[in-house]
């Protein structure tokens, strides 16, 4: 049950590189109210959210939110182990963002004039995006990536006269690779579904 | 066998072993009244749905079991709120099943509907609203096993009126049908970590073993007592705690923190070890964190692995229930030779001594009017069966019970700690007599908390529920006139309360409860043998205590523990 954290100092804000941001990917069981509870969970202990993405998973008993937590707010162990005791959370998995390959997408409507359209497109592609939709003097273009290209792009983007930016918080998996051992730790119960079986540790 | 749905709730009540449930009906819970008339259960009509919540506590406090209330939607569901946030914090397992309005109804703001499963999200370790009456049975059955297992806790079933009305066939799930894949509470500890405790606990020349009331919730106090023994370790029991270890004891220190002894208090700030059993860091026995045991190690077990450095860094952390642990423990220490440590700790309880013979609990007694409150808790102490269970409301009164009495058994405390709700007292008194009809029970209340649930009497000399209560009737709320006059520079700011509105003999005999009054000291000890000596109904006594004394010791809020003040008759003899 408990998750063996390395860190010598609860307090000490994060787990290497002084990042702040921290994925977490939590299954959850796909019950009314869920989404409520995790929410709730983080507002009453006061856990920092930068990001949450729900969506469900290839078995419809349970969901996935992917939460980017700020461990600045509070130690990352405790909101791992608050978490965990939620009773609809089934598993938890931590990512540090180095270890994880991580995409979010974005949705921005800009001004573009015809004489301002060509360099806006030429923008789009040089990032890999795509032109949705055009209007007389707008468009509405999308970019998927990694959230720090989106930053640079929404960045920009603005000197275009950005008209509204919708961005839909990241999603992440492990890298295949996960470098040195630790990076990545599984919590999660070894068998689902049992109850009152005695599990140690 | 088809069943309505109000039937299948009460049968999966009887299946679970309930006895005794705590109520008042109303319209979205009617259903559910109905076949209460044919049931095996016992079923107490509370004034207010507070007292059947306190009263569920109270009664799973002393017996171990969950308790059971049932109330209606809307006003009935919340005012069951107060117990519920009480009992998550003091881990006590409680059901608490209440009506809803009918499923097609919700979210429409229909007469009598509230969000009860939203208010309660936070204060309950877990809450259904039920939309099938098929899923009555396992629900009941995952309410009850979520609420006894792990860190136990309040849990709630929010049952819409249509729900109990509509038909289902019945079934009893086994263990396997529950439907709770995320649930998988720790249990057994890792031999490692036992290993290591061992190790930092043979090294300790400071230890202390500070045990809160996880150790009772996993009934491990004769393990605990194992424990002390094998390794000559003083004890602090927590306000929780009381009663896990005997105060008789020559290793027991008695109760730590805001309102703790001073060795208890000094004995964990200059420590080096400290063995957190089933006890959470809170801040009124830590005192300002940074500066809480500054030389100590710590050994933390806990069945909730959210509570392992949570407030303090452990140096060695163990997830698991304290009895299990405990037994692990000594088991592992089976292998080493005996008695070890002994002369190491000399120089330790050398200096326990010192403190214990310096800073014993002190007050001035009198033998005029006003009467001295902590005397009345002596005299009641002094002339109580034994294993009577003492109840305690919140404030002053509260910390003199707590200080004075002398607690040698476990479950024969009662009190409400973390969430320090007043009114707790009467209602947890009355559970507490239903759940152990063999014990005598005494509340040790305070004016202003006794105001605030005294109408439960009318259901104990209804129901003949015979539990005596104390009034410790100092006229004012005294813990915060306490603060006030220490913090605020004596400015007095609504605390007054007076002593004889109401007139608390006259409306003891109104509910039907036999009212005695004592004023002078002369009279606080027969008053206390007349109530002894009733059994067939409530007794409650007015005792008319000083206003002005205080509690003793007090660590000022988020003062370090070292900044504790100690009686002002110590510190003329410090000086
Ligand atoms: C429901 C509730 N309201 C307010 C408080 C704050 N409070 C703590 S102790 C206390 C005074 C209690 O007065 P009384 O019952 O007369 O006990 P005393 O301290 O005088 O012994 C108050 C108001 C509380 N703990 N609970
Ligand atoms: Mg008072």
């Amino acid at each position: 049950m408990t998750v063996a954290f390395e860190r010598a100092n609860a307090h000490e804000p994060s787990e290497r590189g002084g990042e702040r941001h921290h994925i977490l990917t939590v299954l959850v069981e796909n019950k009314a109210g869920v989404l409520a509870r995790v929410a709730g969970l983080f507002s009453r202990r006061g856990f920092n959210i930068f990001s949450l993405a729900v969506a469900p998973t290839d078995d419809e008993r349970f969901s996935r939110i992917t939460i980017v937590v700020d461990v600045a707010s509070a130690p990352l162990e405790q909101i791992v182990q608050q978490l965990d005791k939620l009773v609809n959370v089934v598993a938890i998995t931590e990512l540090a963002p180095a270890d994880a390959v991580q995409r979010e997408l974005l949705l921005a409507t800009v001004e573009a004039e015809p004489d301002a359209r060509s360099q806006v497109i030429q923008l789009v592609g040089v990032f890999g995006g795509e032109v949705l939709d055009v209007g007389p003097d707008r468009l509405t273009v999308m970019l998927a990536g990694p959230p720090d290209t989106l930053d640079s792009f929404e960045r920009l983007l603005d000197t275009y006269a950005a008209v509204e930016i919708q961005r839909t918080g990241l999603v992440a998996l492990p890298r295949l690779d996960p470098g040195p051992p630790g990076a990545r730790r599984r919590h999660e119960p070894a068998r689902l579904g049992r109850i009152g079986d005695p599990r140690s540790g | 066998m088809q069943l309505t749905g109000a039937q299948a709730l009460i049968k999966s009540l009887e299946m679970q072993g309930v006895d005794v449930m705590f109520g008042l009906p109303g319209g979205a819970i009617l259903p559910v009244y109905d076949p209460i008339l044919g049931s095996s259960i016992r079923h107490i009509l509370v004034r207010h749905e507070q007292g059947a919540g306190h009263m569920a506590e109270g009664y799973a406090m002393v017996t171990g079991r969950p308790g059971v209330a049932m109330v209606t939607s809307g006003p009935g569901a919340t005012n069951i709120v107060t117990p519920l946030s009480n009992a998550y914090m003091d881990s006590t397992p409680l059901v608490v099943v209440s009506g809803q309005v009918s499923t097609a109804a919700i979210g429409t703001d229909a007469f009598q509907e509230c969000d009860i499963t939203g208010v309660t999200m936070g204060i309950t370790k877990h809450n259904w609203l039920v939309t099938r009456a098929a899923d009555i049975p396992r629900v009941v059955a995952e309410a009850f096993h979520v609420a006894t297992t792990g860190r136990p806790g309040p849990v709630l079933v929010d049952v819409p009126k249509d729900v109990s009305t509509s038909t289902m066939e019945w079934y009893w799930p086994e263990p396997e049908d529950l439907d709770l894949p995320g649930y998988h509470p720790a249990t057994a500890p890792d031999a490692q970590d036992v290993a290591a405790a061992l190790t930092l606990m043979g090294q300790a020349e400071r230890p202390v073993l500070y045990v809160g009331g996880g150790v009772l919730k996993s009934r491990g106090a004769e393990s605990l007592r194992a424990l002390a023994e094998r390794t000559g370790f003083p004890v602090v029991t927590t306000l929780m705690a009381r009663g896990a270890f005997p105060d008789s004891h020559p290793q027991c220190l008695g109760m730590p923190g805001m309102h703790g002894n001073y060795t208890a208090v000094t004995a964990m700030q200059r420590a080096d070890l400290l063995v957190a059993l089933g006890a959470r860091f809170d801040d009124r026995v830590t005192g300002r964190v940074d500066a809480f045991a500054p030389g100590a190690r710590v050994v933390h077990v806990d069945i909730d692995p959210a509570e392992l450095h949570k407030v303090r860094r452990a140096d060695v952390a163990i997830a698991g229930d304290c009895r299990i642990v405990l037994d692990a423990l000594l088991d592992a220490m089976d292998g080493q030779s005996a008695g070890q440590g002994s002369d190491r700790l000399a120089p330790w309880w050398d200096r326990i001594h010192e403190w214990q013979a310096r800073f014993p609990l002190y007050y001035e007694s009198a033998d005029q009017p006003p009467i001295k409150p902590q005397m009345v808790v002596e005299e009641l102490r002094d002339r109580a069966d034994p294993g009577t269970i003492v109840v305690a409301g919140v404030g002053q009164h509260q910390m003199w019970a707590s200080q004075f009495w002398r607690f040698e058994d476990p479950y024969t405390w009662v009190n409400s700690g973390g969430a320090g709700t007043m009114g707790f007292a009467v209602p947890a008194a009355i559970g507490a007599k239903v759940g152990r009809p063999d014990r005598s029970v005494w509340a040790v209340d305070g004016d202003g908390c006794f105001q605030m649930t005294a109408q439960e009497l009318v259901t104990a000399a209804a129901e003949r529920i015979p539990v005596k209560v104390a009034i410790l009737n100092n006229a004012y709320l005294g813990m915060v006139r306490q603060w006030q006059e220490m913090f605020y520079g004596e400015r007095y700011s609504e605390v007054y309360l007076s002593p004889d509105l109401p007139d608390y003999v006259k409306w003891a005999e109104a509910m039907g409860c036999v009212g005695l009054r004592a004023e002078s000291p002369e009279e606080v000890g027969p008053a206390i043998d007349k109530a002894n000596a009733v059994d067939d109904r409530p007794v409650v006594v007015d005792f008319r205590t000083d206003a002005f004394e205080k509690v003793y010791p007090m660590v000022p809020a988020g003062a370090p523990n070292d900044a504790i003040v100690v009686h002002p008759a110590h510190e003329r003899l410090a000086r």
